[in-house]
């Protein structure tokens, strides 16, 4: 079974996700996880999938027009070890270059990684939550760390753990 | 106990400061709340909330002063369950949460976000009354709770965008409400 990482970024228009789903679709590629979200009007796809070989897949996507696609094959993953304690780390202020890469950087360092992350820049107001699984005992330091970088960054910043409620 | 419903002075409509004022990040000072300016300032916050479509509360800082005021009105919200009306606190401070729940929020602050803020679904607060200087505590529910806990952060210099559930909970804002 091939399994591919396949990303279509272009202008947001509606029937966009269909037109990639089913030219997909058509060559049997099974879609498993994938994000699909739209950043400042452009519609940006990532997405795992099994089935067709990259070059079948690449043909697919090939007639699209306005888009830029990538296709890679990728290894199955290994059974992912789920170790380490979620946090999240709010950052705010004004927009700067530099903040993303400040402030991942010293989650890095600390040996957090990073989950999940959406930026948003609003006006002058730039967001960054950032989701990351710290090493046992890590967040206290790393709260002084990040604390640094904010203060040298000008923005504010906030580490917390994060809700994990299962039913 | 006196029910805190506002029955000081009219006040005036200042402008809302947005995000990344800094006075948004400061920790607000705590007042005399019988000084004739927090009296003053207690209005303004009032008459500035009663201006703005869909504003159910207002802190002080929100207004470009660093402390611990704020007013509150969600008697016209439909998540609303307990109300005390419209009223002004100062120096509030939570003494008992319970029931934390997910809701959407946003602030006039931060005018175009919304994000999903685990809150307390039931809230004790104490705090002063401004002008009679008078404590008041404050049992309260629903969305009550949550504008109170929204309003309490801004005193501390805390935003919502400091408590959003994960990096999926900040939404481009749609709707003022």
């Amino acid at each position: 079974m091939h399994e591919l990482a396949i990303t279509v970024i272009g202008p947001d228009r509606t029937g966009i996700v269909a037109d990639v789903a089913e030219a997909l679709a058509e060559v049997g590629a099974n879609l498993t996880d994938s994000t699909m979200t739209r950043l400042r009007g452009h519609f940006a796809m990532t997405l795992i999938c099994t089935g067709p070989t990259a070059a079948e897949a690449e043909a697919a996507l090939e007639p699209l027009t306005g888009v830029v696609t990538t296709v890679r094959k990728v290894e199955p993953e290994a059974d992912a070890a789920d170790d380490g304690e979620p946090y999240v780390v709010s950052v705010h202020g004004a927009d700067r270059l530099g903040i993303v890469a400040a402030v991942t950087r010293v989650v890095a360092a600390a040996g957090g990684n990073i989950t999940d992350l959406t930026t948003r820049l609003t006006g002058q107001l730039y967001v960054l939550i950032a989701e990351a699984d710290l090493p046992a005992g890590a967040a206290e330091e790393l709260a002084e760390q990040l604390a640094v970088a904010a203060a040298e960054l000008g923005v504010e910043v906030t580490l917390r753990r994060a809700e994990s409620e299962i039913l | 106990m006196t029910a805190p419903r506002w029955t000081g002075p009219e006040g005036r409509v200042l402008p809302v400061v947005t995000a990344p004022a800094s006075v948004l990040s400061t920790v607000g000072d705590e007042v005399d709340p019988t000084d004739p300016a927090i009296v003053r300032l207690a209005a303004d916050l009032v008459a500035t909330m009663r201006v703005s479509p869909g504003c159910v509360g207002l802190a002080a800082p929100q207004v470009g002063a660093g402390v611990q005021v704020f007013a509150v009105d969600v008697t016209q919200h439909p998540k609303t369950v307990t109300t005390h009306g419209t009223f002004a606190l100062c120096n509030a401070k939570i003494i008992e949460a319970s029931r934390w729940k997910l809701g959407r929020e946003g602030c006039m602050s931060v005018p175009d976000l919304n994000g999903d803020v685990k809150r307390a679904g039931r809230v004790v607060v104490e705090a002063v009354l401004p002008g009679s200087g008078e404590p008041v505590t404050i049992t309260t529910d629903a969305f009550e709770a949550r504008a109170l806990q929204h309003e309490i952060d801004h005193c501390a210099g805390k935003l919502f965008l400091d408590r959003v559930a994960g990096a999926h909970a900040i939404y481009q804002r749609k709707v003022y409400l």
